[in-house]
C-alpha cells in the first residue's frame, strides 16, 4: 500500500534508539514488540525496561498483528486544514490479542460499518522509502464479544 | 500525611483579566495584570510575596519575568510545571505546600495564555507538527490521532461502549454550562443553546461536535495562596485548603497517550483521586456544595463527576441530564460557564468562581451557604483535584 501526498500517512515517526526497531520492522511488514527477559510481559510502546518487573533485558518478537477495535473515533474536521481531502477518516485503538493495545488508522472499511470489538488484522502502507506505518483493516467476521471489565475503582 | 498540609494555606486573592479572543497584549502583560489584581485583591504588597508558580505547554511566562515586573524583591520558591490539566489546580496545592511548609508567606499563581490569537492548543496550528512525530507522537501522529480532541474522543467512546452514555448526554453538559454562562458577563459564550442546537452543531471527531469541545480564549487567571495564620488579617474571608492532590490510573501514558493504560480507559483519573482528596479533607462528596470540573470536554464532566462520586459509576450523562448539575441541582458544576461557555484558562478560571462562592460573592449566581468546593484538572488518565473550604 502507499500513501497519498499530502495526507497524514505523511506524517513520518522519527525513530529514537528505543523504537528503531520497531520501525524497521515495520518497513519490512512486521509487527514486533518487545517481549521481557525476565517476566515474558509484552509491551508497547516501546520501552526500555520492562513495567511489570524492571528488567532491562528483552526481545523483540514478531506478531501475528490480529485484535479487536476497542474503540474508536470517526475524523470529520480536518487538522490542519491542509488535510481536508482524507477526512472523514477513522482511528481506533486496537487492542491485539497478544494483550497490547496501539493506536492505529483502520482501512477498507465505512465509518457507519464500525463496531465496537471488530475483529482486525495488520497491514503496512508505505509512505515513503524505508518507512511503512502500521494500519488495521476488518477481518471480515466479527470477533468474539469482549469479557467485561474487572476491578472497576 | 494529611495533618501537615490541610487548612494551613488559604487562598487570599484571585486576580484576573479580560476574557478575549484576540487580548492585544503579551502573555507578559497578562499574566503580570493578573498577578497585580490578586495582590491587590488581598490588600498585600508585592514585597511580601515570595513565591510564584505557573503551569502551561510553552505558552506561558516565566514566573520570575512576573515576578520582577511586580516588583517581588524577595522571591524565593519559584516553580514552572509543564502541563495542562494533568497539574493545572495542583500548582496551587504545590502553593499550599510552600507556604504550609514555611517555605514561602505568600505564592501567586497564574495561568496566562493567548490560547486564540497565539499558540492554539486546539491544533490548528499543527501543520509544522504534522511532518514529524517526535518521542511518543510518532505513535499518535501517524495514526491521524494529532489533536487533544481526537485523542480524547477516543476515551469519551469507550465510556459510551461501556455505559450507554449518549452524546445527548453531552448537550446536557453544554447546555447547563451556557445557562450558567447567561448570569457572568465575564463569559465569553453567552447565546442561549439548546439541545437541539448542540445536536446539530457541526461533528468535529465523532463522538464529539463543535459544542462539546472547549473555546480556546485570551487571558489570565491568579490566586495568592497565603499561610493560613497570616490569612485572617487579610481583606477577605480566607478559603482555605483542605486538601489537594494527583492521581493516574494505572500506566497513565503521556496526557493523551492513554493506550498505555491497562484498564479500561471508560474511568478517568477521579476515582482513584477521591478517596486522597476525602481522606485529607476530612470530608465526602455529600459535603461538597459547588464545584469547577475541568470542562475541556463535555465527556470529562461525566467520567469526573462518576470518580467523584456525585453519581454512580456509568450514570454520570443521566445525572446530567435529570439536572443535577444545574445551579439549583444537587450538586451545582460550573455556575460561572466553565470552559465551555466562560473562557479556557486551563481550570484556574473554575477556582476563582469557587472563590466567589465561598466569600458569598457570586452575586446572582451565589449557591446558597456554600461552604465546600472542588476544583479538578483532567488529562484522562491523570488528572489532580484541590478541596477548598470556609
Amino acid at each position: 500500500m502507499s500513501a497519498e501526498p499530502g495526507s497524514t500517512f505523511q506524517s513520518l515517526p522519527v525513530p529514537d534508539a528505543d523504537t528503531a526497531p520497531f520501525w524497521e520492522a515495520c518497513a519490512e511488514g512486521q509487527l514486533v514488540f518487545q517481549r521481557c527477559a525476565g517476566c515474558g510481559t509484552l509491551r508497547f510502546p516501546p520501552a526500555p525496561v520492562c513495567h511489570r518487573c524492571r528488567s532491562w533485558e528483552y526481545a523483540w518478537e514478531p506478531q501475528d498483528g490480529r485484535g479487536q477495535v476497542y474503540s474508536w473515533v470517526v475524523v470529520e474536521h480536518p487538522i490542519p486544514p491542509s488535510i481536508a481531502d482524507e477526512v472523514p477518516y477513522v482511528s481506533a485503538l486496537v487492542e491485539l490479542d497478544c494483550g497490547v493495545r496501539m493506536p492505529a488508522r483502520l482501512v477498507d472499511v465505512g465509518a457507519d460499518d464500525m463496531t465496537a470489538g471488530m475483529a482486525v488484522s495488520v497491514r503496512f502502507l508505505h509512505t515513503a522509502p524505508g518507512v511503512a506505518l502500521p494500519v488495521f483493516a476488518p477481518d471480515g467476521h466479527q470477533a468474539a464479544p469482549q469479557a467485561p471489565p474487572t476491578g472497576d475503582r | 500525611m494529611s495533618d501537615e498540609f490541610s487548612g494551613r494555606s488559604a487562598i487570599t486573592g484571585i486576580g484576573q483579566t479580560e476574557y478575549t479572543r484576540d487580548s492585544g497584549k503579551s502573555v507578559a502583560h497578562l499574566a503580570a495584570e493578573s498577578c497585580a489584581n490578586a495582590v491587590a485583591d488581598a490588600g498585600v504588597d508585592p514585597v511580601e510575596v515570595d513565591g510564584i508558580v505557573t503551569f502551561g505547554v510553552n505558552d506561558t511566562v516565566f514566573p520570575r519575568a512576573v515576578a520582577t515586573q511586580l516588583g517581588m524583591t524577595e522571591l524565593g520558591f519559584q516553580q514552572y510545571i509543564h502541563g495542562g490539566g494533568e497539574s493545572s489546580v495542583m500548582s496551587i496545592g504545590l502553593a499550599g505546600m510552600a507556604v504550609a511548609t514555611g517555605m514561602a508567606r505568600h505564592v501567586l499563581v497564574f495561568r496566562a495564555l493567548n490560547g486564540r490569537s497565539g499558540h492554539r492548543l486546539g491544533g490548528s496550528d499543527a501543520e509544522q507538527a504534522l511532518s514529524e512525530g517526535h518521542d511518543d507522537e510518532q505513535f499518535t501522529l501517524p495514526a491521524g490521532l494529532i489533536s487533544p480532541a481526537q485523542r480524547m474522543a477516543l476515551a469519551a467512546k469507550r465510556h459510551m461502549i461501556r455505559y450507554g452514555t449518549t452524546t445527548r448526554d453531552y448537550a446536557a453538559v453544554a447546555v447547563t454550562f451556557r445557562e450558567h454562562a447567561q448570569l457572568n458577563d465575564r463569559a465569553l459564550m453567552r447565546k442561549p443553546m439548546t439541545i437541539e442546537d448542540h445536536q446539530a452543531s457541526r461533528m468535529i471527531v465523532d463522538p464529539f461536535r463543535l459544542f462539546d469541545i472547549c473555546q480556546e480564549n485570551d487571558g489570565a487567571c491568579a490566586v495568592l495562596v497565603s499561610r493560613a495564620d497570616e490569612a485572617s488579617s487579610l481583606r477577605h474571608a480566607p478559603v482555605f485548603v483542605l486538601a489537594a492532590g494527583q492521581a493516574s490510573r494505572p500506566r497513565p501514558g503521556y496526557a493523551w497517550e492513554f493506550y498505555t493504560s491497562e484498564d479500561d480507559i471508560a474511568d478517568d483519573y477521579s476515582g482513584v483521586l477521591a478517596p486522597q482528596l476525602w481522606k485529607q479533607a476530612r470530608l465526602g462528596p455529600d459535603d461538597v456544595d459547588v464545584v469547577s470540573l475541568y470542562d475541556c470536554f463535555t465527556a470529562a464532566v461525566i467520567s469526573q463527576l462518576e470518580g467523584f462520586g456525585f453519581a454512580p459509576r456509568g450514570e454520570g450523562g443521566a445525572f446530567v441530564s435529570d439536572g443535577g448539575i444545574r445551579r439549583d441541582g444537587a450538586k451545582p458544576v460550573n455556575t460561572q460557564g466553565g470552559m465551555l461557555s466562560e473562557a479556557y484558562i486551563h481550570g484556574i478560571n473554575g477556582v476563582l468562581e469557587l472563590v466567589r462562592q465561598l466569600r458569598g460573592d457570586a452575586g446572582e449566581r451565589q449557591v446558597p451557604g456554600a461552604s465546600v468546593g472542588l476544583a479538578s484538572g483532567f488529562a484522562n488518565t491523570t488528572g489532580c483535584g484541590l478541596v477548598v473550604g470556609r
